[in-house]
């Protein structure tokens, strides 16, 4: 009785040192997550002050909901949140449709030295920077050497000032954000094609069934899930511009942000011209629809495949 | 039968082929311009092909290479080394994450998640990066502020949990403590993981700009990428760059070949790259497919 109690209280002293030592591996982490992560989300209350440099975000004055009323009030609100929910949501649907045609036709080759080539080659907009696309639009689109206007010199039309016109942006930015993201979001699909087991295509095959009948009721239904999942994990981001391709790629033009400002592009340009209180109540605007649209999404699929849920 | 099946696989692959240079060609052309005269862009236009090669704007990059070699120093640096020290603090905190027996698990792990669904925002952090720690304008802006995330994070802990529990115990029983653990047994056995997540890390400061856009203001400072954007933005740029060197020999430095210098900037600070990371595309699939995995 005696030595087992000894026993005992020994094993859990030992499992409180235990749980010390593995907290101490944590530590590093911890610190960093605290002062990077969760001290701005307390300085996040600058959203409702009128911050001061010489005072600090402790010091500065509170004035309430000035700053947010400024900025709904402002024509701003409506732009920003219909640019950045209207290109991402074009961005999702169309992104998914290339990846997923994109992935059934890579499925259709054998060889695997050409899946790898054409795999490779689709990749390489990944390990580009923004910065480097930002160089090939200019290119493309430069309105005296640029290779669109030769193009359409040569076929006796004229040249477009592209970085002057309004009406092709969202042609434009949707065409770059698909020529950089197709080929990776495409592996993803690619991976589940090969998951499906190849005895469901013999059978069909057998019972005469031929290619388009093939993808339209094995290969579509088995990527159902998966294109659920992503698509609604995207939904969750919906209220966050890429800010690489919003602001590289129309180069920050002034007249142009009528169609290719996002929350991201905005909150750049408050920084930089130091309106401080309004960007950080945009800032917070952004964080907080954020927060509720991912949480939501979760909800949806927790209901649709709880396996697949975020949390 | 059989010679149908062929005909469409010469139309895939023949399809595939065009599009594939769609994302190859670009990339050519930015180097087919590097090698075009001044002269020849400014009356026909960018072109892939140059009527004939020439050395010009390389030769001018190389004449006065300081501020290239000065930003490929300071990226490699902080690349590099910020890598390796985020990886270590991520795989470490997923380590106690991925042991069933720990205590505080799950309040950690909330406490880690919760930094992916919300944040401070741009400008709260800016002041705080700034105003509090000071850290603008010097080189751990780059290194700091990024250290660790919630997504790499969660994608270290799964594959740490996929290992046998037997070893962290029969270790402990040798007399390891889970420092040791951790570094002698832990961290060897999960190179595939950690391969991935520090190439995509790298890849990720590799390419990065918006860092040095919003607080470095020494040019000194400045990543590679941001150069080659600030090349972008202002013409004028590349000439004060090419000037600075007193005995750039020929009197023609005031025409410098500003179009094709700037191509060939880009194609002297990306091409090292573009040519080794293809080589890792692996890992690339390898974290997508990880990521898959539920946190």
């Amino acid at each position: 009785m005696e030595i087992a109690k000894v026993a005992n209280k020994k094993q859990k002293r030992k499992h409180k040192f235990l749980n010390f030592e593995l907290t101490t591996l944590t530590l590093p982490g911890i610190i960093y997550f605290f002062i990077f992560c969760y001290l701005p989300m307390f300085g996040a209350i600058i959203a409702f002050k009128k911050y001061n440099y010489a005072n600090g975000i402790l010091g500065s004055k509170w004035v309430g909901l000035k700053n947010f009323k400024f900025f709904f009030s402002s024509q701003d609100a409506w732009r920003l949140t219909r640019n950045t929910v209207g290109y991402n949501f074009v961005f999702i649907i169309l992104g998914i449709i290339c990846a997923v045609i994109v992935a059934l036709f890579l499925y259709e080759i054998c060889e695997r030295g050409w899946i790898k080539f054409f795999q490779t080659s689709m990749i390489l907009p990944t390990f580009l920077s923004w910065v480097i696309v930002g160089y090939i639009s200019y290119i493309v689109l430069n309105p005296n050497l640029g290779i669109l206007n030769q193009f359409l010199r040569f076929f006796r039309f004229s040249g477009r000032d592209w970085y002057s016109d309004t009406n092709c942006w969202p042609v434009i930015l949707t065409v770059t954000n698909i020529w950089k993201n197709v080929g990776i979001d495409s592996i993803v699909y690619y991976a589940a094609l090969m998951g499906i087991s190849s005895e469901l295509y013999e059978a069909a095959e057998i019972d005469g069934a031929n290619k388009v009948q093939q993808v339209l009721n094995i290969s579509i239904p088995h990527l159902i899930p998966i294109i659920t999942i992503l698509g609604i994990l995207k939904v969750g981001n919906i209220f966050r511009g890429d800010f690489g391709l919003f602001y590289q790629i129309p180069r920050d033009i002034g007249s142009l942000y009528n169609v290719t400002d996002v929350i991201d592009t905005y909150l750049f340009r408050g920084l930089r011209n130091g309106d401080l209180g309004i960007t950080s109540a945009v800032g917070l605007f952004q964080s907080f629809v954020g927060l509720i649209l991912v949480v939501a999404t979760n909800l949806i699929v927790k209901k649709i495949s709880p396996e697949n849920t975020l949390f | 039968m059989i010679k149908k099946i062929k005909i469409s696989d010469i139309i895939i692959k023949f399809m595939f082929l065009l599009f594939s240079l769609a994302f190859i060609l670009p990339i050519m052309t930015v180097f087919g311009i590097s090698l075009t005269t001044e002269s020849e862009i400014i009356e026909k236009g960018y072109h892939m092909i140059p009527a004939h090669i020439d050395f010009t704007a390389y030769r001018y990059v190389f004449k006065n290479p300081q501020t290239i070699i000065n930003a490929y120093k300071v990226t490699i640096f902080y690349s590099f080394f910020g890598t390796f020290l985020s990886v270590i603090v991520m795989a470490l905190m997923a380590y106690p994450l991925s042991r069933k027996g720990y205590k505080y698990r799950k309040p950690i792990m909330f406490y880690v998640f919760f930094t992916m669904l919300f944040s401070g925002g741009l400008i709260p952090t800016y002041i705080l990066n700034t105003q509090y720690l000071q850290l603008g304008n010097t080189i751990w802006i780059y290194i700091f502020p990024s250290l660790a995330s919630a997504w790499y994070i969660i994608i270290i802990r799964t594959f740490f949990q996929g290992l046998p529990p037997e070893l962290a115990e029969s270790a402990k029983i040798d007399g390891c403590n889970e420092w040791r653990t951790f570094f002698q047994i832990i961290m060897p056995l999960s190179k595939p993981v950690l391969a991935t997540v520090s190439f995509l890390v790298l890849l990720g400061k590799w390419n990065d700009w918006q860092t040095s856009l919003i607080y470095i203001r020494k040019s000194e400072l400045y990543s590679l990428q941001y150069l080659l954007q600030k090349l972008m933005d202002e013409a004028a740029l590349i000439k004060n760059i090419m000037q600075i060197a007193p005995n750039i020999g020929d009197s023609a430095s005031a025409n410098v070949p500003a179009e094709s210098t700037r191509f060939a900037m880009c194609i002297v600070a990306t091409g090292p790259m573009l040519v080794i990371f293809p080589f890792f595309q692996k890992y690339f699939s390898k974290g997508l497919t990880v990521g898959a995995v539920k946190g």
